[in-house]
């Protein structure tokens, strides 16, 4: 039990909010050291992180299936792609057929205007969300609520971190940087009952996830609309599969008279059949689970005679960049993303820095790809130097998306002199420093140049006794912040190996060659 | 309506094709050794000359290229990269000492030379370049030799492997054979071993902090594996987890894979 009265927790609560829109005004750089200054958050995400590799671990015991698992996941998604604007017309077509409204939104702030034009029409005032990654990328709630609409988010964690007045840290779990103290505290301090009474403090899960389901209910009931997301739209049939695990998914698509589906172009597949493999791929990448709790299908709204289901039903379909990502000669694998949030999972930086740090909606590695494409470089230019291009996101991603090469590629596009071509992405160059760029051009001489390279390690091996000295010591911060100096040995390979008579050349091709 | 999709089942996890023992090697250095670690490269080029190779290294070898290519420096990367294609010219096996500028050459060469004059000189050499630990075990074999190893003292060694050598060549397998065939060598898995030690290139420079809490966690699991020396085949890794051991105090030798082979193998040799 806490020490603390609800009104100390109330101020905790305020300052925690205030500390979290600072944090998010910072620079990356001053974000990651925050993250990386806090001891329990980064105890949250490491504790997080081991919980969800092993979880996946586990239901991926037979490494050859695995394989062929991802194969066919990255087939199935590269198919899509490369149907893409026929999938979307069938797609619109067959859900037009099946009484569904289908929208086209090229920008965030479009998509907004859409929703809040449906909204308005049906007089919706009150909103149930299911979680929606897409809706964080376009900020729906912000736009409604200055619009006068309230929305509250019925995904647990999404709930809580809109209680907390944050974002979420991560894209399945959205409140994983919150520990049970500080939820407890969360929802004693600022959750209400509908007569506006607090709930009772609480640090047992079940209990707390009892109170939080109890004030969801009676909204549910009230919500003039619900908008959900969508996993997986079928163009054949005209569906729109939506995957979760708490049942706030069937409750906003179900109960209120109007349910608004909204999604990235991104996510149409041809066939139902493509649909079993991406579903195993995303709920095992994902959360360890082999299935998840519930699998919805939306396929019309009510039909006379039914009893329930919603009025009406639209859906949404976001562009915001896709298209110019689909256009990309190189960077296109960014839309195989099923959004599970294993890259993140196994990212030894997320483990460190947690979410929040990378300032976007997507954090980890696929954000890190997708961001800065939709939000331009400028913006997110910084985030792609996260990134130690370990790999590890590329091993555990279920479509295969190469996600080290695409954070590399983005360093480029971040580096180069711009192209001005219609694909390039925005702010194409804007990293380019005259000063770096003279570095490595200096760089690619010494190292082009075989006879200027063996000078420069003659000199470096040299200058070995400098190497102890305090001046190179500060020469070489930050390396030297956290280690030792480095030694340069007394003599360089090439030296050694001339001096041990190690040829230089092949003698003669034909006696020396490899037996093949 | 549902049209077949095309599967590459080769994909993934299948091993590539090794050559018969050659008689003739070239030895990549690398830059970080030729500086750094230049008696672990003699002590490379010694292990294979006893293997009865000749060792060809090429004074006119620098540098893979891949400090410019993972900042993001592709004109500068190729630059130095041509260097390479033209050093190890010849149609004999290419042994590289460190795993991601292996990485480098056979990954990421193909792609940096693709529609250029060199792509089919880059794609040459991609096929017969080797990771040293990789070219020892599928092409010499010798993890079936160690058993005549003549320094079989009792050692608690931890092995850290590259998350190039691990991920883009899928050898980390080799170096942990090489070991476990060490003669009086007790193997240590550190927690969390196949995670990334924070060195990543220039990443360890640009974000200096996120790079030290890696290195530093690094170092901690190594150390509380109780190991005597840790070893390595990827010098930055080395670079990177021994400084740090060292400035916290945890005094534990490090030392590339190849001066262990030649240390333990023939007695001599090998700075720990």
């Amino acid at each position: 039990m806490s020490t603390q009265t609800r009104e100390q927790m109330q101020q905790q609560l305020d300052q925690e909010q205030h500390d979290f829109s600072d944090m998010q005004s910072r620079h990356f750089s001053v974000r990651a050291r925050m993250a990386l200054e806090n001891e329990a958050l980064r105890k949250s995400f490491r504790g997080a992180s081991d919980f969800l590799m092993n979880k996946r671990r586990s239901v991926f015991s037979d490494d050859n299936a695995l394989q062929s698992l991802r194969d066919r996941g990255e087939a199935i998604r590269q198919y899509s792609l490369s149907k893409l604007p026929q999938l979307l017309e069938t797609l619109e077509k067959n859900l037009t057929a099946n009484g569904i409204q289908v929208h086209w939104a090229e920008t965030a702030t479009e998509a907004c205007e859409i929703i809040h034009g449906i909204l308005a029409d049906n007089n919706a005032r009150t909103v149930v969300k299911g979680k929606s990654m897409v809706t964080e990328e376009i900020e729906l709630n912000h736009y409604l609520e200055e619009k006068g609409i309230e929305c509250l988010e019925s995904d647990m964690g999404e709930y809580l971190v809109q209680l907390a007045g944050e974002t979420p840290s991560h894209i399945i779990m959205p409140a994983i940087h919150k520990n049970t103290a500080q939820i407890a505290r969360l929802m004693h301090g600022r959750a209400q009952s509908s007569s506006g009474e607090p709930v009772p403090y609480t640090e047992d899960v079940d209990e707390l996830i009892g109170n939080a389901r109890a004030i969801l209910r009676e909204k549910f009931e009230k919500a003039d609309a619900g908008i959900s997301g969508v996993n997986m739209a079928v163009a054949n049939t005209g569906t729109l599969c939506l995957v979760e695990n708490e049942g706030n998914g069937r409750m906003t698509t179900t109960v209120p008279d109007l349910h608004i589906a909204v999604t990235g172009i991104e996510k149409v597949v041809e066939d139902f059949s493509h649909v079993p493999e991406l579903l195993t791929l995303l709920t095992r990448s994902a959360t360890g689970q082999k299935i998840s709790t519930y699998f919805n299908m939306i396929s019309a709204p009510r039909k006379a005679g039914e009893l329930d289901g919603p009025q009406q039903v639209h859906l949404v379909l976001v562009d915001n960049g896709r298209s110019k990502i689909f256009s990309h000669p190189t960077l296109k694998p960014t839309l195989q993303c099923i959004r599970c949030g294993a890259c993140m999972n196994h990212c030894p930086v997320y483990a460190r820095i947690g979410g929040h740090a990378y300032g976007s909606t997507y954090p980890g590695p696929i954000g890190q790809v997708v961001t800065p494409q939709i939000g331009g470089l400028e913006k997110h230019g910084d985030m792609v130097s996260a990134c130690s291009l370990n790999g590890a996101c590329g091993e555990a991603c279920p479509v295969r998306i190469p996600l080290p090469a695409l954070i590399r590629e983005l360093r480029h596009e971040a580096n180069r002199i711009p192209t001005r071509d219609d694909s390039a992405v925005s702010g194409q160059g804007v990293k380019r420093s005259a000063s770096e760029a003279l570095i490595w051009r200096g760089w690619a001489l010494a190292h082009s140049s075989p006879w200027l390279f063996r000078t420069m390690m003659w000199l470096l091996t040299r200058s070995r006794p400098l190497f102890r000295t305090a001046l190179v010591t500060r020469l070489l911060s930050p390396w030297t912040d956290s280690r030792t100096t480095p030694l340069p040995q007394t003599k360089t390979l090439h030296e050694l190996a001339r001096a041990h008579g190690v040829a230089s050349e092949l003698k003669s091709h034909n006696e020396t060659g490899a037996q093949r | 309506m549902n049209e077949p999709l095309f599967v590459d089942a080769a994909s993934g996890s299948a091993r590539r094709q090794y050559p018969g023992r050659p008689s003739a090697v070239y030895l990549m250095g690398t830059c970080l050794v030729d500086g750094f670690y230049a008696d672990a490269g003699l002590d490379a080029i010694r292990l294979l000359q006893a293997e009865g190779l000749e060792v060809i290294f090429p004074q006119s070898q620098t540098c893979c290229g891949q400090p410019a290519y993972n900042s993001g420096y592709d004109d500068e990367a190729r630059r130095v990269a041509r260097q390479q294609l033209q050093a190890f010219a010849a149609d004999i096996p290419l042994v590289v000492m460190m795993g991601s500028c292996t990485g480098m050459m056979i990954k990421e060469y193909p792609q940096l030379f693709a529609g250029q004059p060199e792509e089919q000189q880059a794609l040459d050499l991609a096929a017969r370049t080797f990771e040293l630990g990789e070219f020892l075990v599928n092409v010499l074999q010798l993890h079936t030799r160690l058993a005549e190893a003549q320094d079989q003292s009792a050692m608690r060694l931890a092995l850290h492997v590259s998350c190039s050598s691990r991920r883009s060549l899928g050898v980390a397998e080799d170096h942990q054979t090489l070991m476990q065939n060490l003669p009086g060598v007790h193997l240590v898995e550190p927690q969390r071993a196949s995670e990334c030690c924070g060195f990543g290139g220039t990443f360890a420079v640009k974000q200096a902090d996120i790079s030290a809490t890696m290195a530093a966690d690094k170092a901690s699991a190594i150390a509380d594996t109780g190991a005597q020396r840790l070893v390595s085949a990827d010098c930055g890794c080395l670079m990177n987890i021994s400084g740090t051991m060292k400035k916290q105090g945890k005094g534990i030798a490090s030392q590339h894979l190849a001066s262990l082979l030649y240390q333990r193998l023939h007695g001599q040799g090998g700075q720990a």
